[in-house]
């Protein structure tokens, strides 16, 4: 890139390195204590947590959370709930952004306004009623009552109906005279283009789902419905301050480990889509 | 294609699912909102019309009010922050070299984690006695402070987990913003031998003016819905030192059971993030217009 030429010939002072080396010792001091944390035994962390700097460790904590069913199975509903959300918010965002960016019908335009009209409603301007009607349907612990607001994204449908506009014209028009159906078009010509995009959205999607909070704080009234982040605060109530801090800590790290997983191996993906997407 | 063939586009049916769900979920809900709050409600009962009187309601109640000052508080401590160190990182990062993507990888990790990880975390970094903050300050001679315990503190307890926790996204935004800047811009200012504090003022900053207002927005209409800081840190206290307004939504609709009072705060910051979100809209077509000026 052409900035990053220019900036990388004037050189950065001392001290600009010293304050980000700062900062990123401040980022990173926190997550190698809990990890340092989660393999003490937990009776040698009871008011004195520096012990977490010094042997013995173990992994008895870790080998607590297989033996107790329950972490597992909050891994597992997380699981469903946001590959189920994932996948839904891909398949209802694609097939509006054909309909919107490659297709006339009428109302067409007023339609998809109605749908910008979506970004501005935050979520806590619905979210009582939300739980009110859920409640009336019966959705309450239950998967698609975890699912279902996840996929009301209308910046899913504006992304997609963005980046299926891009495609040039050509490219169905010739299928169409040959007499091919839109649903073809649509599966065999434009979803194979829009790769790029549909992962972007699955990220973006799949990281909102899986740390979302008051939701399924909300919805969630049985323990084993809970999901991870759900079930982790309830553990974090219960356990009184430090007599189960490491297994405490094990868990979080157990928990945000998928995640890190995900993170390391799309990195870059994940960095440029988030850039990308917000400034245009 | 002949306008005979596009009346025969199925685009309602390609559109349709979506809207349906859309309807359903958002937009019935965002309506039965307005209705539940002109309503005094419990959970299973159909309550009856109170007209305005939750409204007024809310404008009388000393701990709305409190929370309220406290969202506006810490969202003035959390915004300029973020706003200021996210642009230095992004300065400092923006460069093609194997150390800055390392850094900036670090600095977006703790973004990827969920809000119970995060303040589990900081909650015993700020612990005054057992906490990691408390040992260094301890270690260092000084006596540790209360953060989360003390009403002074509190609010700082939140501001300072929440700019550790979502420090990555504005400084992904400023470096998206920052190649998008001419490059001939500062080779012109080269040549003019232009310092580097002027090229920062009379070329970077102004470019960067659309990327800054999106930045200071959306962190805006994001902190003004701090949740789960506040309840998971220090559960909105000490004597609600810390409530924002909605963990104050939280504690009447699933505490109390008032439903239609709390959905009356729900539509009030609403109406405040509305605020927020066009605002951003006017100034960034603004900020377009002098763009087409230069």
């Amino acid at each position: 890139m052409a900035a990053d030429a220019v900036s990388a010939r004037t050189r950065l002072p001392l001290a600009a390195w010293i304050g980000v080396l700062l900062g990123a010792a401040v980022m990173l001091t926190p997550l190698l204590w809990t990890l340092a944390l989660s393999f003490k035994a937990n009776s040698a962390l009871v008011g004195n947590s520096g012990a977490a700097l010094t042997p013995p460790w173990t992994l008895a904590n870790y080998a607590a959370i297989f033996g107790n069913g329950q972490t597992l199975r909050w891994l597992i509903n997380s699981t469903i709930v946001s590959i189920g959300t994932t996948i839904g918010v891909l398949i209802l965002c694609s097939l509006a952004g054909y309909g919107f960016a490659r297709l006339d019908f009428p109302g067409r335009r007023w339609l998809f306004l109605f749908v910008l009209v979506g970004l501005a409603i935050p979520g806590q301007a619905v979210i009582l009623s939300q739980h009110q009607l859920f409640a009336w349907t019966n959705l309450h612990n239950s998967y698609p009552g975890l699912i279902l607001p996840g996929l009301t994204t209308s910046f899913g449908v504006f992304f997609m109906t963005q980046y299926m506009r891009a495609i040039p014209r050509e490219l169905d028009e010739a299928a169409l005279l040959d007499g091919a159906s839109h649903w073809r078009i649509f599966t065999r010509i434009i979803l194979p283009l829009t790769v790029p995009a549909q992962s972007t959205l699955a990220v973006f999607t799949f990281l909102g789902s899986w740390n979302d909070y008051w939701w399924p704080l909300i919805s969630v009234t049985r323990a084993d419905m809970y999901t991870l982040t759900v079930g982790l605060a309830a553990a974090q109530m219960n356990y009184a301050q430090t007599s189960g801090l490491g297994y405490l800590m094990a868990q979080a790290i157990f928990a945000s480990l998928p995640i890190f997983v995900v993170y390391l191996i799309f990195q870059k993906q994940i960095i440029q889509a988030m850039a990308g997407t917000a400034i245009k | 294609m002949s306008q005979a063939a596009r009346r025969r586009d199925p685009g309602l049916a390609f559109v349709g699912p979506f809207l349906l769900v859309y309807c359903l979920v958002l937009i019935l809900p965002m309506l039965h909102g307005i209705w539940l709050s002109l309503h005094v409600i419990d959970i299973w009962g159909d309550g009856r019309f109170a007209g305005l009187a939750n409204y007024s309601r809310l404008f009388a109640d000393p701990v709305f009010g409190q929370s309220l000052v406290n969202t506006f508080i810490v969202t003035l401590m959390i915004v300029p922050l973020l706003t200021v160190i996210a642009l230095g990182l992004a300065l400092a990062l923006n460069r093609a070299t194997r150390g800055a993507a390392i850094l900036r990888g670090i600095f977006f990790s703790s973004a990827v984690l969920s809000v119970t990880i995060v303040t589990l975390i900081w909650r015993f970094i700020l612990a005054p006695d057992a906490g990691l903050l408390g040992e260094v300050w301890q270690s260092a001679g000084w006596e540790p402070l209360p953060f989360l315990s003390s009403p002074g503190l509190a609010l700082w307890a939140l501001a300072i987990t929440t700019i550790w926790w979502s420090i990555g996204l504005p400084m992904l935004l400023f470096l998206a913003g920052l190649q998008q800047v001419p490059a001939d811009l500062y080779e012109a200012a080269a040549l003019d031998k232009a310092s580097r504090w002027r090229t920062f003022t009379q070329i970077t900053l102004p470019a960067l003016r659309r990327t800054t207002i999106l930045v200071v927005m959306l962190q805006t209409a994001a902190q003004l819905q701090l949740f789960g800081q506040s309840q998971l840190l220090t559960a909105g206290g000490p004597s609600g030192a810390s409530r924002t307004v909605v963990l104050f939504m939280n504690e009447v609709a699933f505490g109390r059971w008032e439903l239609g009072y709390a959905q009356a705060a729900a539509e009030m910051l609403f109406l405040i993030i509305l605020g927020v979100t066009l605002t951003q809209y006017w100034l960034t077509g603004r900020a377009g217009e002098g763009d087409h000026g230069r």
